[in-house]
C-alpha cells in the first residue's frame, strides 16, 4: 500500500543507516530515498561500502531517473533531490534551505506531493532542524511519519525538532526501524 | 502554510499549466517543460510572499502587471552560483581541453545560462592563465536581463571571496584569486581586462535558436531544470552549434546518457561531464 520510504538524517546518520539498511529484507518492495547531509564531500566511498553490506542495490539518484522499487537512492552532495509527479527524480542547485543542500524538507515535501498518502517519512539522528517541516507535510498528506527516539539518537536535535513540529505517528529505537519497515511492507 | 494540499493537488496541477501557458502567450518565456517539483515550490513561495490565495490569482496579476511579471521571472530563474564552482571540473578543463584549444588560432566559446557571471569570469581567468584569452570570443548568455546586468558589472560580495579563493586553489589556479579583483568596501570588482573578450547577451535556450557556430559550449546546471524532451531539444541545439570535434561541458550531475544526442558525442571526462562532438 505504501509506495516509497524517504529518510532524512545528518550528524550520526551514516552509522544509523548502517544499522537500518543491511537489515532490510532482500525483496523489500519499495524505493528508499535518502537525504544525508554530508557537506560537499563525495558520496562514492560510503555508497560503495553500503552496497557491500546491503542486500538491496544502493546508488546516487540521478536527474530524470525513474524511481524503482527495492533500490536505495542517495541525494547527490550539493544538490537538492526532488520527486516528480511521474515518480522520477529531479535535481536543483537552488539556494540552501536550513543551511542544507541537499535539504530534507525539499525531498520530503516533493515526495508528499508525488506520493500523496503513500509515503513513509523517517527522521533519524541529526544536529539541525532540517526535515521537520517536510515531515509535517508528509503527515498533512496522510503519509506515515516516523522518528528515531531522540533520547537514544547520536544527536537528538533533528528528531526533536521533527517531534515538535510534525508530531509524528511513530517513535522507534534505531534497532527497531528495519524490522518495522519489513513488517509494514509485508 | 499554502492553500494547497492533498485535497486540491489536482487543481494545482491544472492551474500551474494554465499559468505557464499564460506566461508563454503573454511574454514568450516558456516554462511549460520545466521540471515541476522545483517550479511548484517557487510558485507557492511567491503566493505566500505576495499574499495571494490561488495560482489563478497569480496568473491574473502576472497577465495584467508586466512589472509584477518581472519579479516573478526572478523567482523562476536559479541564480545560485560560485566562482570555480566544482573545482575538479576546471582542473579537468586545464588538463583535457586547454591543450586542444591551443591548436586553434581563434576560439569561440558559448557559455549558456551564465546567470550572474561568476563562472564566465572563472573561465576567463583560466584562459588568461593559459595564455588563450586574447584568442577567445566568449558569448555569455542568459534569458534573465537582470542577472546579465550583474554579470556585466563583475562586482561581487567580499564575503563570498574566501569560498571562491578556496575553489580557485583547488581548481589548479596559478596565482591568487585576489590578483584578479580590487576590494572596495564590502564588494570586490573584477579586473576589466577579464571581460574584454566577453559579450553578454540575452538568449533563451528554450525559445531561441542557434546564434553562432562555436568551438566550445559550457552549460552547467541548467539542463537539470528541464524535462527530458526539453533537454533533448537543447542538447540538439548545442550539437548544431558546435563545430566538428567541438567541446560540450555540462554540470557534474548532468548527462547525455539516454538522450537523443548520446551517440553524437564521445566522452572526454565521464565524471566532469565533458564531451566532444563526433566528426560524423
Amino acid at each position: 500500500m505504501y509506495q516509497a520510504i524517504v529518510i532524512g538524517t545528518s550528524f550520526g546518520g551514516l552509522e544509523a543507516l548502517k544499522t537500518i539498511l543491511p537489515a532490510l529484507k532482500e525483496d523489500f518492495p519499495l524505493p528508499i530515498i535518502i537525504c544525508l547531509h554530508i557537506g560537499e564531500h563525495n558520496n562514492e566511498v560510503f555508497i560503495r561500502h553500503l552496497s557491500e553490506i546491503c542486500k538491496l542495490p544502493v546508488k546516487e539518484a540521478e536527474g530524470n531517473e525513474p524511481i524503482l522499487p527495492g533500490v536505495v537512492y542517495f541525494a547527490p552532495p550539493n544538490y537538492h533531490l526532488q520527486v516528480e509527479a511521474d515518480l522520477s527524480f529531479s535535481l536543483s542547485t537552488d539556494k540552501k534551505l536550513n543551511f542544507s543542500r541537499p535539504s530534507i524538507d525539499i525531498l520530503f515535501e516533493t515526495a508528499a506531493w508525488a506520493y500523496k498518502d503513500k509515503v513513509v517519512g523517517i527522521i533519524l539522528t541529526g544536529a539541525n532542524s532540517d526535515g521537520a517541516h517536510g515531515l509535517k507535510t508528509i503527515k498533512e498528506f496522510g503519509g506515515k511519519t516516523i522518528i528515531q527516539n531522540p533520547c537514544h539518537a547520536a544527536s537528538p536535535v533533528m528528531p526533536r525538532f521533527a517531534l515538535k513540529i510534525a508530531k509524528p505517528e511513530v517513535r522507534l529505537h534505531l534497532e527497531e526501524i528495519a524490522n518495522y519497515l519489513n513488517k509494514l511492507t509485508t | 502554510m499554502s492553500n494547497y494540499d492533498e485535497s486540491n493537488s489536482e487543481l494545482l496541477t491544472i492551474e500551474l499549466n494554465l499559468l505557464f501557458e499564460g506566461i508563454y502567450q503573454r511574454y514568450g518565456y516558456d516554462f511549460r517543460n520545466y521540471s515541476k517539483a522545483h517550479i511548484r515550490r517557487r510558485v507557492l513561495s511567491r503566493l505566500a510572499l505576495s499574499n495571494l490565495t490561488t495560482v489563478t490569482e497569480l496568473l491574473d496579476k502576472v497577465l495584467r502587471e508586466p512589472e509584477f511579471f518581472k519579479v516573478f521571472l526572478d523567482d523562476l530563474s536559479i541564480n545560485v552560483t560560485e566562482m570555480f564552482r566544482d573545482p575538479q571540473f576546471y582542473q579537468s578543463f586545464r588538463e583535457n581541453i586547454v591543450p586542444k584549444l591551443k591548436t586553434y588560432t581563434f576560439i569561440k566559446i558559448w557559455h549558456a545560462g551564465c546567470s550572474t557571471g561568476e563562472e564566465v569570469y572563472s573561465l576567463a581567468i583560466l584562459l588568461h592563465e593559459e595564455g588563450l584569452l586574447d584568442r577567445c570570443q566568449i558569448y555569455a548568455t542568459d534569458f534573465n536581463r537582470k542577472v546579465l546586468e550583474i554579470a556585466k558589472e563583475g562586482v561581487y560580495q567580499k564575503a563570498e571571496m574566501e569560498q571562491f579563493e578556496n575553489n580557485y586553489i583547488k581548481s589548479g589556479g596559478q596565482h591568487k584569486l585576489s590578483d584578479y579583483y580590487k576590494s572596495m568596501y564590502g564588494s570586490v570588482i573584477l579586473r576589466k581586462d577579464l571581460s574584454k573578450r566577453i559579450v553578454f547577451a540575452d538568449h533563451n535556450l528554450v525559445t531561441d535558436s542557434v546564434f553562432a557556430e562555436v568551438n566550445l559550449i559550457m552549460c552547467r546546471n541548467v539542463l537539470i531544470y528541464f524535462e527530458k524532451q526539453l533537454q533533448n531539444k537543447v542538447l540538439n541545439l548545442f550539437h548544431e552549434s558546435l563545430i566538428p570535434s567541438g567541446i560540450l561541458c555540462l554540470g557534474t550531475k548532468e548527462s547525455i546518457k539516454f538522450t537523443s544526442v548520446d551517440s553524437k558525442f564521445e566522452i572526454v571526462d565521464p565524471k566532469q561531464k565533458i564531451f566532444k562532438k563526433k566528426i560524423i
